[in-house]
């Protein structure tokens, strides 16, 4: 007996859609989700945001509405607020919710747990006041909350959205401050043919570029040696563009370079990751349908590699159709072919990602900070550190732990795992296969001892008898 | 904005209830059910705590519960203020800090 056939976690766009997919074949989902309302990162609070700020935020944003209505279906149980702290005997799920510890078993789960900024580690990141260009974007969202002068710092698409976003807004930012260069630029037109096809991505950009320019916000490109200036607070980002020291006083510094899945939930289960080239980071193993090695266990959307909101929603969807296959509630025959669309339009929301990533790489001063820079904020160890500790004979971050307790704070090396395996690649020479990711143990978000003592099962099957 | 914040409300909402709650010695009124990191952004609230190993200030960074950087004690207990909304009556104070667990 179960809560459910199938476990959702995370209401982002890829839980939302694979949610419906599944209920609209027959089964009985739970999603499982940390925030007070569906819509994941990309579409937060959406339903709230889009009546109160729907022309600010643009109408990419406010069509994530269609996905947190398509919640309504009698099979569905949102659970919100809840927060997922343990995945056991594959399909076990404990979690808190309100202050409640509680369990919940299903047939099938499916992570659907998004992406996290990508690290990036830089003289004072550490300072009030220097948030993810994420997080200043989630405030906007759900908040209606601009911050003032700002400095966006780093790379990619996200960037111009939240300094369009805040133009519009009337609160714009001092300058961006970019650190690809023309060469990206030149290397990532070989990928243009490929990018075409994803047209509307490339016309977007162009818009948003072009409102940037008629707003006249200053772009700095190129940009090498950034750091944060400050002693309690930021205070100026100082960086060199175009063979100039350049020095811009700003308390809010906004940093991004790309995104990364948010591999945490998956390695805390043991499902086997590799590294991505382009993307740079590590993604699960997972075949075209989401299925991983644990075979209770699915990963759909930018957990399993970004890709985006629109494709995260069709995989999260194609993810439902085989869970549904697995369960006997869909023939395999039918599988393929509700399935055969969906992949049709991944493969067209895709296409433009090469042309991207290639033209915004991730930074490479934050790939290999200098000495002094902190890696792990939470323990506060330095990229030096991390260097000592592999001519020390340290060859994998599960060692680092052990030598300085880099990954070992709070955050358990969600902002710092990618930094150490890089670092460590580095200093010895090793491919970040070889040298590996931190090993992820539950609880992986704190909970209380209350918490655990007073768990209920979700809906137990003796109450269900009773 | 309130003096000293970096961050402006675009829309208040005339409709939202303020409510009392304590940061620390500070009184505050802040908008009920509103994301209480972003709450205690707009009231000027910063940092938010100081870390156990440098005594380092801090703020939020991710917004989104990944970072614990947010982190506030409540009831006795360390929690991520951007992962709360602010209720009526909350007593905020920070976590221990460096310093702070020698005696």
């Amino acid at each position: 007996m179960g809560d459910a056939d199938l476990i959702v976690i995370g209401a982002g766009p890829a839980g939302m859609s694979a949610a419906r997919r599944a209920a609209d074949c027959g089964l009985s989902v739970l999603i499982l989700d940390e925030q007070p309302a569906p819509g994941g990162q990309i579409y937060r609070d959406v339903d709230r945001a889009s009546a109160l700020r729907g022309d600010l935020l643009g109408k990419d944003f406010t069509g994530g509405q269609k996905l947190t209505q398509r919640l309504n279906h009698e099979s569905i149980t949102h659970l919100k607020g809840a927060v997922v702290w343990q995945i056991e005997d594959q399909a076990c799920v404990s979690y808190t919710q309100a202050g409640q510890g509680a369990v919940a078993t299903a047939k099938r789960i499916l992570l659907a747990t998004g992406a996290l900024e990508r690290p990036m580690p830089m003289p004072g990141w550490t300072l009030p006041g220097v948030m993810t260009a994420g997080a200043a974007q989630i405030l906007l969202k759900q908040s209606g909350i601009a911050c003032e002068r700002a400095v966006l710092v780093g790379s990619g698409p996200l960037l111009y959205l939240i300094a369009s976003q805040m133009l519009r807004a009337g609160v714009p930012p001092l300058a961006l401050v970019e650190t690809q260069t023309r060469q990206d630029f030149a290397r990532s037109l070989r990928h243009l043919g490929g990018a075409l096809r994803g047209w509307p991505y490339l016309l977007k950009g162009l818009k948003m570029l072009w409102e940037l320019r008629r707003g006249q916000i200053h772009r700095y490109v190129g940009a090498t040696n950034i750091a944060i200036e400050g002693d309690q607070a930021a205070r100026a980002v100082t960086f060199s563009s175009g063979g100039k020291t350049r020095r811009i006083a700003s308390d809010n510094v906004l940093l991004h370079h790309g995104v990364v899945p948010n591999t945490q939930m998956a390695r805390s289960v043991d499902i086997p990751h590799h590294w991505d080239n382009l993307q740079s980071c590590f993604v699960p193993e997972c075949d075209n349908w989401g299925r991983t090695a644990v075979p209770a266990v699915f990963i759909a959307g930018d957990g399993a590699g970004i890709g985006g909101a629109k494709a995260a929603a069709l995989a999260g969807e194609i993810a439902a159709l085989a869970i549904a296959h697995d369960l006997d509630k869909l023939t395999q025959a039918s599988r393929d072919a509700a399935a055969q669309p969906l992949r049709a339009g991944l493969h067209k929301e895709r296409a433009a990602r090469p042309f991207i990533d290639t033209a915004y790489p991730a930074y490479p001063g934050a790939l290999s900070p200098q000495d002094s820079t902190i890696i792990c904020r939470c323990e506060e160890v330095t990229a030096g550190d991390i260097r000592r500790m592999a001519a020390l004979g340290c060859l994998g971050p599960n060692q680092t732990k052990a030598f300085g307790r880099a990954g070992m704070g709070p955050c358990q090396g969600r902002y710092c795992g990618l930094s150490v395996t890089r670092i460590l690649s580095d200093a010895n020479g090793t491919a970040p296969d070889i040298t590996g990711h931190y090993r992820i143990r539950p609880p992986i978000k704190p909970v209380t001892l209350g918490e655990i003592a007073g768990m209920k099962n979700h809906v137990t099957s003796e109450e269900k008898n009773d | 904005m309130k003096p000293g914040s970096n961050f402006r409300e675009l829309t208040p909402m005339p409709d939202t209830a303020l409510v009392d709650v304590r940061f620390g010695t500070q009184a505050l009124r802040l908008p009920l059910g509103e994301n209480l990191a972003a709450a205690l952004l707009v009231a000027g609230v910063m940092p938010f705590r100081r870390t156990p190993v440098s005594g380092a200030p801090r703020g939020p960074f991710c917004m989104m519960g990944a970072c614990f950087d947010c982190l506030v004690k409540i009831d006795g207990v360390t929690r991520q203020a951007c992962m709360l909304t602010v209720a009526e009556g909350l007593e905020i104070e920070m976590p221990a800090a460096k310093g702070d667990l020698d005696g």
